[in-house]
């Protein structure tokens, strides 16, 4: 394993009475295709939005590239390099494709301004299959569009670290094969990213390792048909589902 | 710059020369309408530098054009005229400063309500050290401006506020503000700092709103807190404003111009009444002209050009 | 002391003012701006009926109270019902509340000035020393704080321990979990907002058993209610109750000691050690 670019040590976070993430630890390596998985409510969001920052930790440390993130604000993080999607997807409503691109790079990491953001935007939207409709309101786009956009937006950020929440949820079997084929590029340029998904066929084929999380605590971490051999993680599926 | 921005320019430079020549060409009643109107465009027009993209209603128009007059009132005897409409400015920047950072993290009904009692918390405070410091309630300003000169000022700071305006539409400040705008969230998981962007611009607005007091200072020559800490004309702002549309940068202009006429009518006729008009003329913003009336223009003309090269929410 | 018992005594009627504020805003979710203008009528209609009528304000209570709840319901249901329904996020019906209630504070308060001009009102209603303490004070206090005691203790009874107070703290809470259990979000945020309305009114008819009135006061008295609420935490009723006694206390404490003249400049010193040190209100947990 070369040098974890995430690494995160006891990290925890109550709401009111409920322990959404339960004292975690794990890290990820540069340039690794890390999944995220457990049943619903298992706290997978919640520990995305505590590496994004969208939520302070109760408790635990998170460092990026070995300085701690924890505390930052998202801003702050976004600038030192983690970039998301979000499980409900956002796109800005009032801005077209290439401005929803172009927003992701402005602020961030990226710091892209200009003629020359945009010749990146319209670049990144190619790449995730929008090309030539670049200039399309939300209102015309379909959900793999929005969905598109959004991971084009991430990337524009020039990210060092990309949270995927699942990205690829709510796809039908054709996009879901476009979708996989697109991340798995992705990661073979080199990008470090986390994947939180439900499907299991996408985990199997693009993930060589996986966290897996239930009630809020890491009960399994491993290669990927190893964890999802194991019993416990077996158990926990079904017994929640 | 490209051709039509230029030309653009050149012909809106004609305009300003011509109602420059205004004073030159009127007195008495209509000047004094004619300053009332520029006053309300450079007031409105600053009011939505900030509360267009926020959609923060912000009600401290009265105590920043207050810190203004007061600026004047106390400068204008030993630095020139400019100079003391720079540093209202700069007073109402810092006053803005503290407003804002106090309330602006937060959400957004804090900062409301900390503003629609901030004129009357100045207006004490400025009663209360006058008269136990300088044992005085009211300020003299003798300075020799007429109606004119101060039309003249006012033109020159519509002028830049709208030059500043459209600087920051193309500016990254102006499209964070559109990203705030559209979803703060993401604006914050892309680096935006919301709460600076949102202070930055209110600085501005504010220094603004307190440079025009500060011109309009020698109208009230002699000035004392009530007068100059004056909460109605918060509300006028934000009715004109809304009335208008806070889309675009131009949208307060077509609210301001009737809108004065009738609160100035008004208040000469029917004094009693201003409160009732104010009253409904929210009440009509609400629930009839959602975007104002420069959004029913676009819409009547179909174009949705002006729009999009504006820094608000579409 | 004096000073203590007498910000005591003006705390209680605050504290109806901001429950009435709190329901409103805590349930119904409208920031009513024009929550002033109730108290002032109520101020007013009190005053009619005491020196018209010569009723007593505290069996007035049982007349505008009502009337209170009344006109509140219909505000709500007439005019912004229609708001909540259209708006598409919370953000953009809080600017159209704001907006609407701004109208209506006008409105009123332009109406209430043309009847009855600008001058100030008050009655004698019990203007008689009431020696407690050692200290003393005047009975019209006394008896306007008691009878506010009593209705908050009403108040909050029938929130903790009936049915449809319990509906109406569910729905302050959590609207959408509220409406999972069968709860009507729609007419529980019209009665609390009409409750409201009533609980405001009750505590103008007391305020002008010892307080001189004007039309056009509500502006402020709305402004020192938010401010309360903000600082008890939206919705809480116990705790805005505490923080009505405290601005009370302050207010005078600023006005006997410093300047009468100061007393919004105090309201403002305690907002603003509030927006800096504890956002979430004086007893809100730290919220993620
Ligand atoms: N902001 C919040 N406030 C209170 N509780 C929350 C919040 N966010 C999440 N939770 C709770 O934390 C728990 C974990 O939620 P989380 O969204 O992290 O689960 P998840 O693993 O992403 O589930 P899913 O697969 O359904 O997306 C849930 O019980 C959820 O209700
Ligand atoms: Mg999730």
């Amino acid at each position: 394993m070369t040098r974890p670019i995430l690494q995160i040590e006891g990290l925890r976070k109550v709401f009111g009475g409920l322990v959404a993430v339960n004292d975690v630890s794990f890290s990820v390596a540069e340039g690794e295709l890390l999944g995220l998985i457990g049943p619903n409510g298992s706290g997978k969001t919640t520990t995305m939005n505590l590496i994004s920052g969208a939520l302070p930790a109760t408790a635990g440390t998170i460092r990026l590239d070995g300085s701690p993130i924890t505390g930052l604000t998202a801003a702050a993080i976004s600038r030192a390099g983690v970039a998301r999607t979000f499980q409900l997807v956002r796109i800005l409503p009032g801005m077209s494709a290439v401005e929803n691109v172009i927003a992701g790079g402005v602020y961030s990491r990226a710091g892209r301004w200009g003629p020359e953001a945009e010749t990146r935007a319209r670049e990144l939207l190619a790449r995730v299959g929008m090309e030539g409709r670049s200039d399309l309101p939300l209102s015309a786009m379909t959900y793999i569009d929005q969905k598109r956009v959004e991971l084009a937006r991430a990337l524009a950020a020039d990210p060092r670290l990309l949270l995927l929440d699942e990205w690829l949820a709510g796809l039908n079997p054709a996009e879901l094969q476009m979708a996989i084929s697109l991340i798995r590029s992705i990661h073979a340029e080199g990008m470090t990213i986390i994947m939180v998904e439900h499907v299991m066929d996408a985990i199997r084929s693009l993930c060589g390792r996986c966290v897996v999380m239930n009630s809020g605590v890491r009960i399994g971490e491993g290669a990927t048909a190893d964890v999802l051999a194991d019993p416990q993680v077996m158990a926990a599926y079904l017994g929640e589902d | 710059m490209t051709r039509s921005v230029f030309i653009q320019l050149i012909l809106l430079a004609l305009v300003v020369l011509c109602f420059a020549a205004l004073p030159f060409m009127t007195e008495g009643f209509y000047l004094t309408l004619a300053v009332n109107i520029a006053l309300y465009v450079a007031l409105c027009t600053a009011w939505t530098l900030f509360s267009g993209p926020t959609h923060l209603v912000s009600l401290a128009t009265a105590a920043f054009f207050g810190v203004g007059i007061y600026a004047t009132a106390i400068g204008v005897e030993y630095l020139p005229f400019p100079v003391v409409i720079l540093l209202g400015g700069l007073a109402g920047a810092v006053f803005a400063a503290g407003v804002g950072a106090m309330t602006l993290r937060l959400s957004g009904v804090y900062f409301v309500i900390f503003t629609l009692g901030l004129a009357e918390l100045a207006r004490q405070l400025v009663t209360y050290f006058q008269t136990k410091i300088f044992g005085s309630i009211g300020l003299f300003v003798l300075t020799d401006h007429s109606e004119g000169d101060l039309f003249h000022y006012l033109l020159a700071l519509i002028v830049v506020i709208f030059v500043t305006g459209w600087l920051i539409g193309r500016s990254r400040l102006g499209f964070a503000m559109r990203v705030i705008g559209n979803d703060e969230l993401v604006a914050r998981h892309f680096g935006i700092e919301v709460a600076r962007s949102k202070i930055i611009l209110f600085v501005i607005s504010g220094a603004f709103i307190a440079m025009a007091g500060a011109i309009m200072a020698p109208r009230y020559a002699y000035v004392e807190p009530a007068s100059a800490f004056n909460s109605t004309m918060s509300f006028l702002v934000v009715i004109m404003a809304l009335l208008g549309g806070t889309r675009r940068l131009w949208g307060p202009l077509v609210g301001v111009v009737p809108f004065t006429i009738i609160a100035d009518l008004i208040s000469a006729y029917f004094p009693e009444h201003i409160n009732i008009i104010i009253g409904l003329g929210f009440l009509l913003i609400v629930y009839l002209l959602k975007d104002g009336v420069s959004g029913i223009l676009l819409k009547a003309l179909g174009s949705n050009r002006l729009t999009r090269a504006q820094g608000a929410k579409p | 002391m004096t000073i203590l018992v007498t910000g005591i005594l003006l705390g209680g009627t605050y504290a109806l003012i901001a429950l009435g504020l709190t329901l409103q805003y805590g349930v119904a979710r409208i920031m009513n701006l024009s929550n002033g203008e109730t108290l002032v009528a109520a101020c007013f209609a009190a005053w009619l009926l005491f020196t018209a009528g010569g009723i007593n304000p505290l069996w007035g209570l049982l007349i505008i109270a009502p009337l209170g709840f009344i006109a509140n319901g219909a505000i709500y249901l007439g005019l912004l019902r229609p708001l909540v329904r259209r708006a598409s996020s919370q953000g953009m019906l809080e600017v159209d509340s704001i907006l609407a209630t701004f109208g209506l504070l006008f409105l009123f308060q332009g109406l209430m000035h043309l009847a009855f001009g600008g001058a100030y009102f008050n009655y004698q209603f019990l203007a008689v020393p009431f020696d407690f303490l050692g200290g003393s004070y005047a009975l019209n206090r006394v008896t306007a704080f008691f009878a506010a005691v009593i209705i908050a203790l009403a108040l909050y009874l029938f929130l903790y321990r009936t049915r449809i107070g319990t509906a109406v703290r569910a729905v302050a809470v959590d609207p959408d979990a509220a409406r999972l259990v069968a709860i009507d979000v729609g007419r529980i945020a019209a009665f609390a907002f009409a409750l409201g309305g009533a609980i405001t009114a009750s505590g103008g008819v007391l305020l002008s058993t010892f307080y001189t009135f004007n039309a056009s006061m509500g502006a402020v008295f709305v402004m020192k209610a938010l401010i309360i609420v903000i600082m008890g935490g939206v919705g809480d009723v116990r705790g805005a109750a505490i923080a009505a006694l405290i601005l009370g206390v302050m207010e005078t404490l600023v006005a006997s000691l410093i300047d009468p003249g100061l007393t919004l400049a105090a309201t403002y010193g305690l907002f603003i050690v509030i927006l800096l040190f504890r956002p979430q209100g004086l007893f809100g947990g730290a919220k993620g």
